[in-house]
């Protein structure tokens, strides 16, 4: 199985510890990966809203690359092209049911592609890290490799909107599990919390700000309350809202609120024991370290 | 428990009575309305069933933002497909629509309203329906615009042109954040470019004239 991966323009700039620890975490598990060469932005929400057509289309050049460049090696199989992006990988999922749904869709996304010299034929799959980490990989191996170095912390998984919504293609669309397994077969606690799939604000957060920060607070105050040592996320903006605009929330509705948000891929990454620094722990604007230090080396917190 | 989920961050209008020269009518006639408003958007969402909605109100109870909409989802699609077509292009509502697809997998009549909302949002922005430095649609053109030019989005410079196109007295409220992204290496100063962004617009342009003639 050849397994690409699309990093999208998230992953390149503000997103760049999820990046950093999840090439470190695959390597630990001895899962190849190639980046997609020359690959360009999915679209996102943004370009939806302009012109859908065009936003189909973006999205398809790369499903068209992830196509060829399977086809240029001597592989067997199907390509797997890898969307850690939460965005990034709702997009790419919907344009290939869009396209394979929609005859007319489908006629003009083609068109504009044939105008370039790429086909797609619909012959890749979009995966997500969740998905490969729990069905290609196995808890087993993962559970293995961590050795419960985490037992005894507390967390908050935090799956956001668009990786289960609305294709659920690997987990439930209202209770997703798949992150909570992955901290537990680590040894940490995964709470329970059912404001796991709802909304950040997404890019409200920058255009409506009072609206986005309203958003973000609720999933900060009830992590909190729960007594969690750090919320785990797999989407880089919902990591970029709830960590950055900490202070500000904390300013704007009077009740300061200090807690890590870090990506699974991170925290994966310490229980494999892998050094801080290939992690981009160091891009954190609330440090993990401090919540993870009684807990490591299987020592139980409240011993 | 209520006031402290609700807030007071946005601050409700204060109610007054309207003097004598502000009354006007509220009940719509039949000949205000779009009748193929519906439909259009129907076809543009993919939305075959809008028709189909049994007006539960599934939608708005599970939208996040739904406490900050002027109409509910619920009525939106109740609007759309009466014709209300100035009135849907002019609401608030479609624009704060953050695309959490809640409403989408929790139709019991399968309607994908955020593809409803999307269609409603490319409608307004090829009719220039909006306020000229309202944030939402700015940033959407800019993304566009940034993505057309480089073949990916390029945070930093978006950002910059975006609040100087809406208020660019909130790019100092900003400036905490942005430092911080600058100290940690999170804000890119090298811009990220497809090597093929010729190509990128072709195929874009492509897309798009094969468009024409051959409306959905």
């Amino acid at each position: 199985m050849s397994y690409w991966y699309y990093p999208g323009c998230s992953l390149k700039s503000n997103g760049k510890p999820y990046e950093e620890s999840l090439l470190a975490v695959l390597r630990a598990l001895n899962v190849p990966v190639r980046e997609l060469d020359d690959w360009n932005c999915c679209g996102a929400t943004s370009y939806m809203s302009v012109d859908e057509v065009q936003a189909f289309s973006l999205a398809a050049r790369n499903l068209a690359l992830a196509e060829q460049a399977c086809r240029q090696t001597t592989e067997k199989g199907v390509p797997q092209l890898i969307a850690p992006c939460s965005a990034c990988f709702l997009v790419l999922t919907k344009t290939q049911r869009y396209v394979e749904q929609h005859e007319h869709l489908a006629r003009r996304v083609h068109a504009g592609l044939r105008a370039v010299g790429l086909e797609y034929r619909g012959e890749v799959r979009v995966r997500h890290p969740l998905d490969v980490f729990i069905n290609d990989i196995g808890l087993r191996r993962i559970a293995d490799l961590g050795k419960k170095r985490l037992d005894g912390m507390k967390v908050a998984c935090y799956y956001g909107c668009q990786v289960v919504r609305p294709f659920a293609t690997f987990d439930s669309a209202h209770n997703p599990t798949t992150m909570d397994r992955l901290v537990q077969a680590l040894g940490a606690k995964a709470v329970q919390w059912p404001l796991k799939t709802r909304c950040c604000g997404g890019t409200l957060t920058g255009t409506i700000r009072d609206v986005g920060l309203r958003l973000s607070q609720v999933l900060l105050q009830e992590a909190v309350r729960r007594g969690v040592d750090a919320i785990i996320t797999v989407c880089p903006l919902c990591q970029f809202n709830l960590e950055c605009y900490q202070q500000e929330i904390g300013r704007t509705f009077q009740e300061p609120i200090r807690v890590p948000v870090v990506f699974l891929t991170q925290l994966m990454g310490r229980a494999f024991g892998i050094p801080e620094a290939d992690l981009g722990m160091g891009r954190l604007f609330v440090p993990l370290e401090p919540a993870l230090a009684p807990h490591e080396g299987g020592q139980p917190a409240h011993a | 428990m209520f006031k402290r989920m609700i807030g007071s961050d946005v601050p409700r209008p204060a109610q007054r009575i309207p003097r004598p020269g502000e009354i006007r009518r509220y009940i719509a006639y039949e000949s205000d309305l779009d009748p193929g408003f519906g439909e259009l958007i129907a076809r543009k969402a993919y939305g075959e069933k809008l028709f189909s909605c049994i007006q539960c109100g599934t939608c708005g109870g599970t939208c996040p933002v739904s406490h900050y909409m002027d109409y509910t989802p619920r009525k939106i699609i109740a609007m759309v497909r009466e014709g209300f077509r100035d009135e849907v292009l002019h609401c608030v509502t479609i624009w704060l629509c953050a695309s959490c697809y809640a409403c989408t997998v929790d139709c019991p009549r399968e309607i994908k309203i955020t593809d409803v909302m999307y269609a409603l949002k490319q409608e307004a922005m090829a009719q220039g329906v909006y306020p000229r430095r309202f944030s939402i649609p700015v940033l959407a053109r800019e993304f566009f615009a940034g993505v057309l030019r480089d073949g990916r989005s390029n945070e930093l410079p978006m950002m910059i042109r975006f609040f100087l196109k809406t208020n660019p007295l909130r790019m100092l409220q900003n400036a905490p954040v942005a430092w911080r992204l600058w100290r940690t290496g999170r804000l890119a100063w090298r811009q990220e470019r497809t090597r093929q962004r010729d190509s990128v617009g072709t195929l874009l342009r492509a897309a798009k004239s094969a468009e024409d003639g051959d409306a959905p």
